[in-house]
């Protein structure tokens, strides 16, 4: 037997399992939510006066995107979402989370005022970046964040036609994500 | 003699004295660094304030302890409890209401992984998904053990004591008393 392969061999599966390793984002954390009905809320829409729960999407498959006016990741995903959302017939829901950071002077307002600073802030820079949105709502204190397991803006989740999430998505949807993953699962879910 | 214990007090000196200059650059660099922190951290983040503690010590007590089995999602090496993120701090108030309504510990763990995974435990349950966490180190060095074993008992074998005839003895001998 040649002895001295059992050195290299054991080198090169070291190699291997450190190169892998160093490729994975570590800031990628397997979320437990997939295959988990999402989350029930009531909040209020960024147009005045309505509300928005996920029960009003049972029997859609649709796009759930978590995002803020601050989030300068955000502005890079946009434009792609805004052209996802005029080629494909997947309504996105967006979320506006936490618009009024506590560093923020408008934190100091009274909560039916921020909620108002939030939504024109939200509407000025949907304006200026374009509205993939069928509608938005407000997370101020980002609680709806936390039972979406958010920590990171922006977040995408499609969810199915039963409510259950079926993907998950932290950080920026490219267009590859858009091709590779999210396109053939709507398409699979849709055919369900 | 005197003069040896003399000269070794002199060096003791020296030396403590070298320790002391060496010390004092490396206060002179560090204020040097902070002061240029200082000067150059960005004026958009104003020192933020510690929240006010809530009311009721027993709560932040509780809260405290179950916050450093936490960990804070953001700076994935701090604890819940140290980490001045701002989730941290969003779920430092989840946890906080969780305990007023008089969760237990375990609910309140289970609260959080139903939501961001075993990530957020310092110390994630043993169940099959982690056994590869939990026993992989040992595994390892059960087999590195094993090998060891393997790789003694082999040498052992290989090496055995030379049987030498009385002649090669005695010339050996020879040969060890002609070097002394």
């Amino acid at each position: 037997m040649k002895k001295f392969l059992i050195p290299l061999v054991l080198f090169f599966g070291l190699v291997v399992f450190l190169a892998v390793g160093l490729k994975r984002d570590p800031r990628e954390i397997p979320s437990p939510l997939i295959n988990k009905p999402a989350p029930d809320f009531t909040l209020p829409t960024l147009a005045v006066g309505g509300q928005f729960s996920p029960a009003e999407m049972r029997g859609k498959v649709w796009m759930f995107n978590v995002w803020a006016t601050w989030c300068v990741a955000c502005r890079e995903e946009h434009p792609v979402l805004v052209a996802f959302a005029e080629k494909h017939q997947v309504p996105i829901v967006g979320l506006s989370y936490k618009e009024i950071q506590p560093q923020d002077e408008a934190a100091k307002l009274a909560e039916h005022l921020k909620l108002q600073v939030a939504r024109e802030r939200s509407e000025v820079w949907l304006k200026r970046h374009g509205n993939p949105y069928v509608t938005s709502v407000m997370d101020l204190d980002g609680r709806v964040g936390i039972h979406y397991g958010v920590y990171g803006v922006p977040e995408t989740y499609i969810i199915d036609k039963q409510g259950v999430i079926r993907y998950k998505r932290v950080g920026v949807v490219t267009p590859q994500i858009i091709a590779d993953k999210i396109l053939p699962l709507v398409a699979e879910l849709n055919a369900s | 003699m005197k003069a040896l214990f003399k000269s070794g007090k002199m060096a003791k000196r020296a030396k403590s004295a070298k320790t002391a200059k060496t010390a004092k650059t490396a206060m002179v660099l560090v204020v040097a660094m902070l002061s240029w922190a200082a000067v150059h951290a960005t004026p958009t983040t104003p020192p933020r304030e510690a929240r006010p503690m809530a009311t009721n010590p027993k709560v932040e007590a509780r809260l405290a302890e179950i916050s450093h089995e936490l960990r804070c999602l953001v700076c994935q090496n701090e604890s819940l409890a140290s980490s001045h993120a701002e989730l941290a701090e969003d779920l430092r108030r989840e946890v906080r209401d969780l305990i007023v309504q008089g969760k237990s510990d375990s609910e309140i763990k289970t609260f959080l992984v139903e939501r961001y995974g075993d990530f957020v435990l310092y110390r994630p349950e043993v169940k099959p998904v982690t056994w590869a966490l939990w026993f992989g180190p040992f595994l390892l060095l059960l087999l590195a053990a094993a090998a060891l074993g393997m790789y003694l008992r082999q040498r052992k074998q290989q090496v055995t004591a030379p049987v030498l005839s009385d002649a090669q003895r005695e010339r050996a001998k020879q040969l060890l008393k002609d070097t002394l």
